[in-house]
Formats: structure tokens, sequence, C-alpha cells
């Protein structure tokens, strides 16, 4: 299953919009796109998670390795839209009480 | 085949014999002529070669054209020889390298063992099985000074040869802590200082500390960010979740891992797992949580470790024995 990679640049803000599986396979094409995002003080870097219905661990490492980065670089890290299956992830892992993370689904309300 | 002789005599007997007959076995003889000649790293160009020369002495009265054109042919193959030549490199590497890396697999095997503890009136299943030649996950037994059972388990991620090393890391802090008094709270908070020092930023390590009081029958549990266990209630014949709030080891330096208690009555039985159990997936369907405690119920009046193993042997075969993640599942009882 492949990953594919959206990005549109703003003046403040990257909008990374993703869509297919996060896995070992494609994390490493995610960690080298996202990365970069997070070094631009200042910056807002929103990932929607819309279209992702599956993560495993080694993706969880790739935001982790993210919000590092925005607290080193000043920036911040929001993740949207996220569906409750890997919403799950982010909770067992404890993420969810330190990322910025909004998990409703388009069209929800 | 140590008859066949890799010559030109031989290549020209055996060349004649097939343009003459035609026959299916001076073919097989050019198979096996080739075969040898790979064995004894002859390159493609010197074959054709050895042809060129065999025909000219066959057909004398070959047009100069034709032999022109096996030249040709000799230069267009000089690049395939160099391409074998290193492709022959790369395998012995390759070689080398496998055999490099399951001493490795052995060592990490001997470095992270545990001994399943005698306990009495306690019951320990334990199977952990890596998906590749190295496991990421990792468990650990310990019995503290004042009679206590300290059971860790953990999943690194990534996966594969960095996850082993970091493991070995975490199997060395934790022999350093002082046995005195495994509280599970306070081995997260010391383990997760070691991690977020050592560790590079994308990798992170998910762990479940429980400490087994025989006395008390009391069980003491914290977790970073770890799937869940669950615990079985022998009497109302119910399952339910194990969860403490904690995040992953290794994110932020002060994070607090608050500990939970749980009154273990005879029969009742605590079950620890990391994700590759949880993450099964069958074809495109993933295996819902229901469903791992339905097989562990299954097989629940078995042993222990025969119940883990059984559990397991379900699970690698909905997946048609390729595991996608390491997997490792650990089970106390405490005896009727």
């Amino acid at each position: 299953m492949n990953l594919t990679i959206d990005v549109t640049n703003k003046e403040h803000k990257s909008v990374v919009t993703l869509s297919g599986e996060i896995d070992a396979f494609t994390a490493p094409k995610l960690k080298e796109e996202l990365l970069p995002l997070t070094k631009d003080e200042g910056k807002t870097v929103e990932v929607d998670l819309n279209n992702v219905n599956y993560m495993d661990s080694t993706g969880l490492g790739v935001f982790i390795s993210a919000l590092k980065s925005t607290k080193e670089h000043n920036s911040e890290l929001k993740l949207v839209h996220m569906q409750e299956r890997v919403h799950r992830l982010f909770k067992i892992t404890g993420l969810t009480e330190i990322m910025n993370i909004d998990s409703t689904v388009q069209g929800g309300i | 085949m140590s008859t066949l002789k890799l010559d030109l005599e031989n290549y020209k007997e055996l060349l004649k014999e097939y343009i003459r007959t035609k026959d299916e076995q001076a073919l097989y003889q050019a198979e096996q002529f080739s075969k040898h000649s790979m064995q004894h790293n002859i390159s493609p160009e010197e074959i054709i070669n050895i042809h060129v020369q065999s025909l000219e002495e066959i057909y004398p009265e070959m047009p100069a054209d034709i032999q022109a054109s096996m030249n040709f042919l000799l230069e267009t193959m000089i690049s395939y020889g160099l391409a074998y030549q290193e492709h022959q490199a790369l395998r012995e590497k390759q070689l080398e390298l496998k055999s490099e890396l399951s001493v490795a697999a052995n060592m990490q095997k001997t470095l992270l063992s545990t001994k399943k503890p005698d306990f009495d009136g306690i019951e320990i299943g334990a199977i952990s099985v890596p998906a590749k030649q190295m496991n990421g996950d990792y468990h650990h037994f310990v019995q503290d000074q004042e009679g206590s059972l300290g059971i860790g388990i953990a999943d690194v991620i990534g996966k594969g040869v960095p996850a082993a090393l970091c493991m070995s890391m975490i199997k060395y802090s934790m022999d350093s802590f002082p046995h005195k008094r495994m509280e599970p709270s306070v081995i997260l908070e010391s383990l997760n200082r070691v991690v977020e020092r050592n560790v590079d930023s994308s990798m992170f390590i998910t762990m479940f500390y429980g400490l087994y009081n025989p006395q008390s029958h009391k069980f003491y549990y914290s977790s970073a960010g770890h799937e869940p266990g669950y615990y079985y209630h022998h009497e109302r014949g119910e399952f339910c979740e194990m969860d403490a709030p904690g995040l992953v080891l290794g994110v932020t330096k002060d994070a607090e891992y608050p500990q939970k208690e749980q009154q273990v009555d005879p029969g009742d039985m605590i079950i620890m797992l990391t994700d590759g159990v949880t993450e099964c997936r069958q074809g495109d369907r993933f295996i819902e949580p229901e469903e791992v405690l339905e097989i562990i119920k299954k097989y629940m009046d078995l042993p222990a470790q025969e119940m883990v193993e059984q559990v397991y042997k379900h699970f690698e075969k909905l997946q048609d024995f390729q595991l996608r993640d390491d997997f490792t599942l650990v089970v106390l009882r405490r005896n009727v």
C-alpha cells in the first residue's frame, strides 16, 4: 500500500495532506517531507490524516520526531481529521496528551 | 562433472556433437559446462572466445564477415562479464553480512535471555517470536529482594538491528537498578530518562511493567504508552482492560507513570502483550482485541505455557505464517 504526500505552503502555514498507509515502508518518505517543514520558526505544520486508515508504530515515530523538532525550532505541529483506528494508537501511547490533535472527521461537525 | 574439462578441446567436442546430432544430451552437457564455468569464475566473454575458436577449427572456411561478427559479439559481452563479476562480489558480501547478522541475533538471544522464575502459587507462560531475524520485543522477569516478581514487557520502534541494539541498552539499565524494591512507576521514570538521553528522535519504546507480591497477592503496574494488558476475573469469567496512563519512553524528560493496583484472586490471570498480537491482520482485515481474548479463552484450560504457545500458533496461521511484527505474550495465573 502506498502513501501519497501532498504539501501546500502558505506564508506561516504548511498543510500536509496524506492519503494511504503509514508503515515501515512509507514512513521514511514521510519523515523526509515532514521534518524540514518543522524547521521554520513560527510556522504551523498541519497534517491532514483524513485519508489515513492505517498507521503503525514506525509512523508514530515520525510524528514524535516532528514534535521534538517543533520544540527545538519554535514551530507548531497540528494533526487534523484523525481516524478512529489511528487515534487509538496515539491514545495508548499517551501522545494525545502532548500533541495538538483534532480528530473531528471531515463532514462531522 | 569432474571429468568435464574446461578447455577448448572439450567445448569443441560438445559443439561438434550437438551440431551433428541436435541431441538433447549434448545440450545438457552444455548446461553442465556453463555451471562448471561459473564455479570457476569464467566470464561470459571467455566462453564466447572459446566458442569462436571452436568454430574456426570446425569450419576453417568460415566467411570473414561471420568471423568479424563474432568479435563484435565478444565486445558486446564484456560489460556483462563485468556485471557478473560485480554480482559475484556482492553475493559474497551478502553471505558475509548474513552470517554476521545471525551471530548478532544469537548474541542478542543470549544477552536478553530471561529465565521464567518458579514461583509458588503462580503459573507463568511466556512466548516471544521475532518477525525478522532480530527481536524488537523484550520481556524480562526479575525477583526483588522482598520476594516480589517483576515483569517487564517492551516494544522498540523501529525494527531490526537498531531496535535490537536499543533493547540491549534497556536490558542493561534495568539490570543496574537497585533490586531492593522494583516499583513500576519508579522503574519507568528512570528508564524514560535513560532512553530520552540516548535514543535518536524517531525511535521510542513502549513498556508495561508489573510487580506481583506473592504474599499479599497484589499486582502493581504502570505503563509507558504500551498496549494495555488484560485481567481475567476467574469467578466472574470476565476480561477487563488493564490500562494505566503514561507516555511512551524517550519523548519528554519528565514524564510520570502513575501506578495502579489489582487484587489477584485464585484462578485470575494477568495477560501482557505487544502490539504484534493486537495488530495482527488477516489479509486486509484487522484483528479486533475481542478476538484475541476469545482465542485466549479458548485455550485457557491448558497450562500457562501451552496456552501462550497455542495462541501464538493460532495467529501465526491466521497470517499465513508470515509475522508482520514481533509477537510477545506473557501470562501469569494465580493457581486455584
